[in-house]
This record gives structure tokens, sequence and C-alpha cells, in this order.
């Protein structure tokens, strides 16, 4: 059959060889498993590059000066983290929201695990001083500071004070604990930090003290 | 030569063009010997339109790509030297940015054609589905190409809908970290987003069409009527009721796109940002990581689906999403037309999504209905049972029905832009549900009522 290169046809019988159908398929297979190991490199390469991956090292805020009620922003890791001097009402309102709050103790972190000191109600080192990453746990936008109580657009009518996340709406509390039954399911993460001094502040690392 | 086998009816130059190239026998198939309904109304003008910005985008795209800087550093910057600089680089901006919503309008317009007259079925699922996926992917190119201006929407845009991802469970996070190749919204992003809007997405976009096209011509247009042209045929087998579409629907067009280019014309010069609604106000501040902007909502082209994703939440989960799939769920079982096999599967479905409201949070659920909320067109060609294609011959209330959708649709539009609101989140939510009940009740709803009877031939009255 095959010895016949000189009369060549295309019946269908000549074309049906097991043995070459065999060696067709298996060509075939490896061919394919091949290409598809070329999209390995071409799908790693979406990962963040080295120079991303070491980019994210500690930095340093002052919090000298810090008016009660006031907050301060500082960037870590491309996220903003907030620094806010809680007044003594504010730490008040914490009982009160205490049992409105999806994750009292946060137990269920967003994406860093809850530092150890503060894992209290006033989620802090200091009660006076909360330190938070300023990204909701939704969808990532930065929520803004409600700190006034009361009724307000997009607020209810016994707002006790807190954050409100404009993309979707979700609401934390003066301690960043997400309300119950919001777009957003878990609280406001603490970044590792220590207290250098009274007023210097290091954020993204908790050993250095 | 085997090429003079060839029977052509040309000579001369065009001749030896088409012993090699079909040229003459394309522009035939396509153009000159495709014969169209002659009943085609203001509707079907948009299909046309759609294609003319298509082209617009692509060459007033080039153009901005000549001056246009993809570094998260200078990318705001560079936008603004186009509109101050660049000599017409601002009539080339706003071409292009407008052009993006009317690609949008056009669209939305395509598809509720579709949907009044039956285009979908049978035989021509297939040029739905391209269509579905040109829509879908024409949201990928509309989403991508936001982030390029590098202004605050532009950035929290898409850090929002990057986590979108975040939500899926176990690999989530990973995965819109693999998308936005940095922690956060980056350079990184955006050189990759460049790379998609520009080059990736657009070389889809155009296969997507054409095989939208060749589909289209395989079967023939449908028409207002809802009847197949296709059946009534003269001696030469050229259907009765159509007319070829050159040059008879170039020339119709042409006074459509003379409407339309007048319309686009008066935004681009007189209010290309349309109010905050084209070019929304805070992607006039340049993008601030630190910062989201007090309100930021989606363009308008993406709201209604913006809206159903705001609107799940645990509460409405547990009295709005379960009482509704348990109700389908009684009339899937109580339908006599509907197969076991059917009725396994919904139940199955169903029961996996309650069990999946226990599991897993409101926010990936929020994601799934998004995403459901585009998906479900797809299903179309299957879900309508009406015996009728046309909503001519529909009854009556069938028309009310596609009213409330479009109000529905209208309405779910405009809670995406406002603020979140307590009441704004009660009419999403009473909207959601009315949309996928549209979807998903409609094989009952359609086929139930007094359907008209349909013509043999199109009506159609010469001007």
């Amino acid at each position: 059959m095959a010895d016949h290169p000189s009369n060549v046809s295309f019946e269908h019988d000549e074309l049906n060889d097991s043995s070459r159908r065999n060696a067709l398929v298996a060509a075939s297979a490896a061919g394919a498993i091949g290409a598809a190991a070329c999209a390995i490199p071409f799908v790693t390469s979406f990962e963040p590059s080295e120079r991303a991956k070491a980019a994210g090292a500690p930095v340093e805020a002052d919090i000298s000066g810090m008016a009660p009620g006031e907050l301060r922003r500082v960037e870590w890791r491309g996220n903003p983290v907030w620094i806010v001097r809680r007044t003594p009402e504010m730490l008040e309102s914490l009982k009160v929201t205490e049992s409105e709050v999806v994750d009292p103790k946060s137990l269920k972190p967003y994406q860093l695990p809850t530092p150890p000191y503060a894992q209290n109600q006033a989620r802090s080192i200091k009660p006076e001083y909360l330190v938070v990453v300023g990204i909701c746990s939704h969808l990532g936008c930065s929520p803004g500071d409600k700190f006034t109580p009361g009724a307000q657009p997009s607020l209810p009518a016994d707002w006790p004070g807190g954050f409100l996340c404009p993309c979707h709406g979700s609401t934390f509390d003066m301690a960043g604990r997400v309300f119950k039954n919001k777009p957003a399911n878990a609280n406001l993460d603490v970044p590792p930090h220590t207290y250098l001094t009274d007023t210097r502040l290091l954020i993204g690392d908790d050993k250095k003290a | 030569m085997a090429t003079a086998d060839k029977n052509i009816g040309t000579s001369g130059v065009l001749g030896w063009v088409d012993q090699r190239f079909p040229l003459t026998s394309t522009w035939k198939a396509h153009l000159s010997e495709y014969y169209a309904p002659k009943n085609f109304n203001f509707w079907y003008f948009f299909g046309g339109l759609a294609t003319l910005i298509l082209v617009l985008q692509i060459v007033t795209g080039i153009f901005l790509t000549m001056h246009y800087k993809a570094d998260s550093a200078k990318a705001f910057e560079s936008v603004e030297y186009i509109m101050r600089d660049v000599p017409w680089g601002w009539l080339i901006r706003y071409m292009h940015s407008t052009g993006a919503s009317a690609f949008f309008i056009v669209i939305y317009m395509h598809m509720f054609r579709g949907l009044l007259y039956g285009s979908y079925r049978k035989p021509r699922e297939l040029i739905w589905i391209f269509g579905c996926l040109i829509f879908l992917v024409l949201m990928a190119e509309a989403f991508f190409g936001y982030l390029l201006p590098w202004g605050q929407m532009s950035y929290w845009g898409a850090q929002v809908i990057v986590n979108l991802f975040s939500a899926i469970p176990f690999i989530g996070p990973e995965l819109s970290l693999w998308i936005r190749g940095d922690y956060v919204v980056g350079d990184a992003t955006l050189n990759r987003f460049f790379a998609f809007h520009v080059i990736a997405i657009p070389l889809v976009l155009l296969g997507l069409v054409t095989a939208h096209i060749i589909a289209l011509h395989e079967v023939g247009s449908n028409n207002p009527d809802g009847v197949e042209i296709k059946a009534k045929k003269n001696a030469a087998g050229i259907p009765l009721d159509g007319i070829p579409f050159h040059p008879y629907y170039t020339v119709h067009d042409i006074m459509g796109v003379s409407v339309f280019l007048l319309a686009f014309s008066a935004v681009i010069f007189f209010a290309p940002e349309m109010g905050g609604y084209f070019l929304e106000y805070n992607n006039f501040v340049p993008a601030d990581p630190l910062k989201t902007p007090a309100h930021i909502a989606p363009v308008w082209y993406f709201t209604p689906y913006y809206s159903i994703l705001r609107a799940i939440t645990s509460d409405f989960i547990l009295w709005g999403l379960t009482p509704f799939l348990l109700v389908f769920l009684a009339v899937v079982w109580m339908s006599r037309g509907t197969k076991s096999l059917s009725k396994l599967i919904a139940t199955l479905a169903v029961g996996a999504m309650l069990v999946g409201f226990l599991v897993l949070d409101a926010k990936f659920w929020g994601v799934v209905a998004m995403g459901a909320s585009v998906m479900i067109f797809f299903s179309m060609p299957w879900i309508d049972n009406s015996k009728v294609k046309s909503i001519r011959y529909r009854p009556t209330w069938h028309k009310y029905i596609y009213a409330a959708f479009v109000i529905v649709f209208l309405v779910l539009g405009y809670t995406g832009v406002q603020p979140p609101s307590p009441v704004g989140q009660v009419i999403a939510q009473v909207g959601t549900l009315l949309y996928f009940a549209f979807f998903l009740f409609m094989p009952w709803w359609s086929e139930m009522g007094e359907f008209k009877p349909v013509p043999d031939r199109v009506t159609f009255a010469a001007h």
C-alpha cells in the first residue's frame, strides 16, 4: 500500500493505517502539551515583578501634635494607613456599636491577621490612637471619615460616628469594625505597628521595638 | 493554467483579479446580491452605526496613542497635553471619549431591536451569541480604556472592578493580585491595561464582529414582522420581499449616519462631558491612591449592573433572593411542559445556591448577580417560547412586560449613578428581582396569551 510513493492516491482505505493514526494522535498530544506549556511564561509574567515585591518597607509616621478627632494618612505598600486620635466620646461609642458590628472581636480578618495587641475593643495598642489600613474589605475603596454623630446623607439617624465607604455604602465604627448587613464582610485591617517613641510610629513592622 | 477554468463573468483588470481572488463574488454575496427584507424600520439603523463607531474608535484611538504615555507618572499629564497642546488633540480625544458612550447607546438600541423582533430565534442563535460576546468584549474594552487617563475615577473604578475577582472563594485574592501585577493598582496595571485596550481586545472584537456578520449573511436578516423572507422566492431564487443591500440599504444607511453624526457632533462640540456622564468630573483630578472621591460611580453604561452588585446584602439574600429562587423552583415543578431533566437541573442549581447563601458571604453573591445579569442575555434563544418572533404579533400585554423591563433597566441605571442610600438600596433590590424575573420566568410568560395571526409576507407600503 504505502510502498508505492510514485503512485500517490488518496483512496480512503489506503490512509486507514491504524499504527500511523496512533502515531498521529501521540504526536498531536505531545505537541498540544508543549504548546500549553508555552503559556506558562506568559501567564507568569502577569505576576508582581521582583521590584514590586521588594517595595513594601515599613514607614515611620509622626503623630506629634495631633488634635483629638484628627485623622492623618500615611502611605504604606501603596495603601493609605489612617492614624486617628480618638476622643473619649468616640471610644465610648464603641461600647454601643459592639453589638451592631459583624465581628466585634476581629476574628475574621480581611487581608492581614489582626496583631495580638489589637485584639481588644479599641483595636489598638493605646486606646486613644487607632491605626488601620484605610481600604474597605468589600472592593478596595478607601472609606471617608464621618466622625460627627447623627443623621446625615447615606447614613442612619442614630449614626454613632465612624467611616463610610463612598463606593457601596459600607459603614465602620470608630474602631474600623464593619456594621452588620453591609456589602463589606470584614473589619478594616490593623497593620503591624509599634511605637518607636511616644510621637513616632513605625507602620509595617512590630519587631523593632 | 488551472485558474482559466474558473467561470467568472468579468474581464480586464477585474477579470485578472477575479481569477486569483474572489473579489466580485464577495462583493455580490455580501452587498449587491445580499437580499435584505424591504421592511426595515428605524431600529435597523443601529447595526450599521455600531460598525461606523467601531471604525471611528479605532482611527481616533490610533492617533491618541501617538501622544499618550502609558506610565503612571505621566499618563494624566499626557492626556492633558493632548487636550491643550496637540493641534486638534482635544477633538480627537473628545471623539474617542464621546464615541465610547455613543457605542453603548447604539449597542443597547441594537440589542433592544433583537428583543423586540425575536432576532435571536432559530436560525439566528449564533448571531445572537456572537453579539453577546461582542457586548462582553466591548465592556472589557471600555473598562480597560477608562483606566488610561489615570484620573481619580480611573483609579478607583479599576480598584473596585479588579477587586470583584477577589470575591471568588479560595483563588480570589491571588487572582486579583495577578490581574493587577502589583499589590495595588499601579504602573504595572496601567501598562497591561493599555496593551489590552489598544491591541488585544480590539483584535478579538474585530474577529467577533466578522463572525457576527458572516453568521448573519449565512441565514439572512430578520425583520420587524419576524417573517422568513426566504420562504417565498421568485423563479430566480430571490426572496420576493428582499432587496439588494447595495444600493438600497447602503443609501438608506447614509441617512441614518447623517442624523447620527449630527447628534454626535453636537455632543462633541457642545457637551463633550455630558454633564459628568460621559466624562466624570472626578476624572479631571489625578489619581490619588490614598483618597477615594466622596462619590464614585462607574460610567453610565455600566450602572445597571453596578446597581445589582450593590443591591446584594445579607438581608436581601434572606428576604429577597431566597424566596425569589423558591418561587422560581415552584414554578418549574408545577409546569407540565418542563422535562424532568430540566426540573432536576433547576433543583440542583437552586439548591446549590441556597447552600451557598449560608456558606459564602454577600460580597461573593453580589459579584455573581452582577455577572449573571450580563450573561443571562446569552440564554434568550432558549428561554423565549413565544409562538411568533415579532412583538407585533404577540399579545398586547407582552409589550407592557418589555416596557417594564426597559423601565427597570433605566431605574437600575439611575440608582447606580446615585450615592448609596437606604431608599436607593431598596429600589435597586426590587429592580434586581424584577430584572431577573423577566428572564427566569420568560419560558412561561412568553407562551401565554392570545397571539395575533402572522402574515405570509412582510407588511410594507411603498412611500
